[in-house]
């Protein structure tokens, strides 16, 4: 990343969701519970040396702070092998009866790659009655992609998928 | 200047649970890409977007650069009644783009079975 963002831009979102993270790095085994961790290290893929894929703790710190999170309800389909990283579909179903009582609230999409970590946030409610998007998506190159749910009850469902991206959408950034 | 097209089943009825596609005319410019003088593109993407239907809102996306150009959503909804959708998303140089578009929902017990 040679090329600077705008003076203006410096203190982004982005940044600020960075410097958030790195500051929490240290205290991330207090919040998640010992399945949870169990989880994140079978996530944990053999690519993650590599220093910008993020970890999956670190995709997820800015949104789940002390609710429950749980793998599962959630079908996200991404094609395994993408040609453009330009433009990925990404459809995603959560389950869930989408009453006033049970519904989702939040949907989170989540980057492990991308400068910009969270892709996209819906807010949904029970009027939409099926906790279903399609949407397209930007992916810098191959990454796991991270959908992140939150419930009416306040707890966090996620899936992941990984994706293969042959030419990634900033491509011409730091060359 | 920044437009969108939506798409809605020909025939919603009340009850159903039906599904909007909402495609936005808007370039996403990501701030990472160049022109073809290399002069860098500032950012500008949809920082919001918000469907309100009778002044209820219904669904919201704040996409960031992680969304393609042109980007697509689509969603659903449970027909209770007609009304209006209104479509409103803003972009970073505060350019605000909005759609109306009439919803008509037909009842459940009219004879609805359409005649061969």
């Amino acid at each position: 990343m040679n090329a600077l963002p705008d003076p203006d831009d410096l203190f982004s979102r982005r940044t600020f969701l960075n410097s958030c993270a790195q500051a929490s790095v240290a205290a991330s085994g207090l919040w998640l519970g010992a399945d949870a961790l169990a989880q994140v290290d079978k996530l944990t893929l053999s690519g993650l040396a590599e220093s910008r894929l993020r970890t999956f703790e670190e995709m997820v710190k800015p949104f789940v702070v002390n609710q429950a999170l749980t793998q599962g309800g959630i079908s996200l389909t991404l094609p395994s092998l993408a040609d453009n990283g330009h433009l990925v579909p990404l459809h995603l179903k959560v389950d869930s009866p989408m009453t006033e009582a049970s519904h989702v609230s939040h949907i989170y999409l989540v980057s492990q790659r991308n400068p910009v970590p969270l892709m996209s946030l819906f807010v949904l409610g029970p009027w939409n009655g099926r906790a279903e998007i399609n949407t397209r998506v930007r992916l810098s190159g191959t990454q796991m992609v991270v959908a992140l749910a939150r419930f009416s009850d306040g707890t966090f469902r996620y899936q992941t998928q990984e994706v293969a991206v042959t030419e990634a959408a900033c491509v011409d950034n730091g060359t | 200047m920044s437009s969108a097209r939506l798409q809605l089943p020909p025939r919603i009825v009340e009850g159903d649970v039906f599904k909007l596609r909402l495609l936005v005319n808007h370039p996403m410019d990501s701030g990472f890409l160049r022109d073809i003088d290399g002069v860098l593109i500032k950012r500008n993407v949809i920082r919001q977007l918000s469907c309100t239907l009778n002044n209820q809102e219904v669904f919201r996306a704040e996409p960031t650069t992680g969304i393609a150009a042109n980007p697509l959503f689509e969603f659903y909804l449970r027909a209770v009644k007609s009304g209006e959708l209104y479509f409103r998303w803003v972009d970073d140089k505060a350019n605000i783009g909005e759609m109306r578009h009439p919803l008509v929902v037909q009842l459940a017990n009219s004879s609805s079975s359409p005649k061969p």
